[in-house]
């Protein structure tokens, strides 16, 4: 028994060197953006002419690329706290009450994780126009609402999952009321989750380009000033240089919310 | 809102204020959907409705720089008459079939070596397989437009390795382009189902194969492979869906030879400036859709079933 133990769980030297592989092939595309963001050449090519931070600098004076770039942390930052607000109360009640239809409820949260951003960007266009809501930031916070909600409550299950009820009810026996019980008892609980959902949603936010290219007005979002951009091969380096910068950012904040959610959600 | 003063008043049960609030304490399911009355007015008022309104409009017409509001099939009939239509549809269908191949494929070892041979760090690797997917899509896909250029990594490397002359043209926009970009940017995704249902393998069955005689390949096709099928399909599902409807890939990437229906869906909204044409043909793409998400339902069934 014990032979066969160790014979399964016997390093597996070829998939061993497979998952190496596949992680390098994984970062390798996205790495040639800062590589050829300090390239002292206006072409994107190999081989490297020298090393520069004039593309930096040159992003640094440029009012259009600060004005989306603070267009996209509005959003973000109002759709990172709603959409974790309304998570955390989604949340709650998937947990805490048998509700008749949860399957079906949660299907339908999750619909915008599956269906083609493009059908709901087309639709909400669609509403709006004939509404006669003209577009602006604030349309675009709705289509990333819709797009953040999901992974919000995706995070924040797990958590309110793996939670003990009865130091809720507990707390309540003792004359707290229930605001007072969510923020000295639940809310300790699940803070991982809450800072992981609200770190993921602004970087979703931050990043996302269907919605806002469908739903934005006259004010641009970051991936949107990106995307005017790429038309002009003379200011790919520039690009590259604020792609680099972008990339850092939302690879820094997901790592710190995953780390910080780590045990619960995944198992070990 | 509302939820805030859901909480506070069914909080106070024993002050016992109004005869409202002591309804909501009552009855746990009230208090319940009322708190999850915001999430679902939003993804009503986001979704149910426009897609409503879409519907709606798709049965108009264009008409100058207006609509013709009377009721007509006009746009579906065009839609599967004109050959270029569903030929975008199928070309749509095909690239990400393909592409949902291979990154299963290629992440389904990646998923095994995780839940099999990692014990120590194992929530490092799975951060770090999955970190790619959470930043931008569209710098991702940037990313392999300046690797597959015509003056890109790949073709300035060759050439000034001399391994070719001039630079080879197929690597962009082709619709092999986007199948490889998509599979790349998917990838990290296609991972976690696989890992979770192959972490939920209770090992002692693969002990007793051993036991009774298999070798790796049969324990392997015996028991891990069906066991992990759930993992396998709805891998299959989260990745083929959206990126039928993909409008950045093919954008960037897919040249006039690789643009799917996503694209022409973009063009009716914008160059086109037929709405009507693009609400009807984002319907076709959501029916396509459904139909699809219903075999992989049906397939998920199929499989748990099998294993229980």
């Amino acid at each position: 028994m014990r032979n066969d133990v160790s014979y399964i769980k016997r390093p597996n030297r070829p998939l061993q060197v497979y998952a190496i592989i596949f992680l390098i092939v994984l970062y390798t595309p996205v790495l040639f953006l800062p590589l050829f963001s300090f390239n002292d050449s206006i072409y994107v090519r190999f081989p490297l002419k020298g090393f520069t931070i004039q593309w930096y600098f040159e992003l640094w004076e440029r009012a259009q690329v600060w004005n989306s770039l603070m267009n996209s942390i509005k959003v973000g930052i109002c759709v990172s706290i709603a959409s974790t607000g309304l998570g955390i109360f989604a949340a709650k009640a998937l947990t805490n009450y048998r509700l008749p239809g949860r399957p079906s409820i949660i299907g339908f949260i999750m619909l915008p994780l599956v269906v083609p951003g493009i059908i709901f960007g087309v639709a909400l266009l669609v509403l709006l126009s004939q509404m006669g809501v003209p577009l602006s930031l604030y349309t675009v916070a709705i289509g990333h609402m819709i797009v953040c909600l999901p992974f919000s409550i995706a995070t924040l299950l797990p958590r309110f999952e793996g939670f003990d009820r009865s130091i809720e009810e507990a707390s309540a026996d003792l004359g707290e009321n229930a605001w007072w019980t969510f923020w000295r008892v639940t809310f300790p609980v699940v803070y991982p989750g809450v800072v992981a959902s609200l770190l993921l949603s602004f970087t979703i936010s931050f990043d996302e380009f269907i919605m806002a290219f469908f739903l934005s007005g006259t004010e641009p979002t970051l991936p949107m000033y990106i995307w005017g951009q790429l038309r002009f091969p003379q200011e790919f380096p520039s690009i590259l240089a604020l792609s680099s910068i972008i990339l850092f950012v939302s690879f820094l904040l997901v790592f710190i919310g995953q780390w910080i959610n780590r045990d619960d959600a995944y198992g070990k | 809102m509302t939820d805030t003063s859901t909480l506070s008043e069914t909080g106070t049960p024993s002050k016992g204020a109004s005869h409202l609030s002591r309804y909501f304490y009552k009855s746990p399911l009230s208090r319940g959907y009322g708190l999850l009355s915001p999430t679902l007015l939003l993804m009503t008022l986001g979704i149910v409705v426009p897609v409503c309104i879409l519907l709606v409009m798709s049965f108009w017409t264009r008409q100058g720089f207006g609509f013709d509001t009377t009721f007509t099939t006009a746009n579906y009939v065009k839609a599967f008459d004109q050959p270029i239509y569903m030929a975008l549809m199928k070309r749509s269908l095909y690239v990400s079939a393909w592409a949902t191949i291979s990154t299963v494929l290629l992440a389904y070892p990646m998923a095994y070596y995780v839940a099999f041979h990692v014990h120590k760090n194992k929530m490092m690797w799975i951060v770090l397989m999955t970190l790619p997917f959470w930043t931008s899509y569209l710098l991702r896909v940037f990313a392999w437009k300046v690797v597959l250029g015509y003056e890109g990594v790949i073709n300035s490397f060759l050439m000034g390795m001399g391994v070719i002359d001039a630079p080879l043209e197929f690597l962009l926009y082709s619709p092999t382009a986007v199948i490889v970009t998509l599979t790349h940017a998917w990838a990290a995704f296609a991972i976690l189902p696989m890992y979770v249902s192959l972490e939920k393998i209770d090992k002692s069955l693969l002990e007793a194969a051993t036991d009774l005689g298999d070798g790796p390949i049969w324990r392997f096709i015996r028991i891990t492979l069906p066991l992990s099928m759930p993992g396998i399909i709805s891998a299959s599902f989260l990745i083929f869906i959206p990126t039928t409807g993909d409008y950045i890939t093919p954008a960037l990437l897919g040249g006039p030879d690789g643009m799917m229906i996503g694209n022409l869906i973009q063009l009716q909204f914008g160059a086109v400036n037929n709405w009507p044409m693009g609400a009807s043909l984002s319907i076709i793409l959501m029916l396509f859709i459904a139909s699809i998400g219903l075999v992989f339902l049906f397939l998920t069934k199929l499989a748990r079933e099998r294993i229980s």
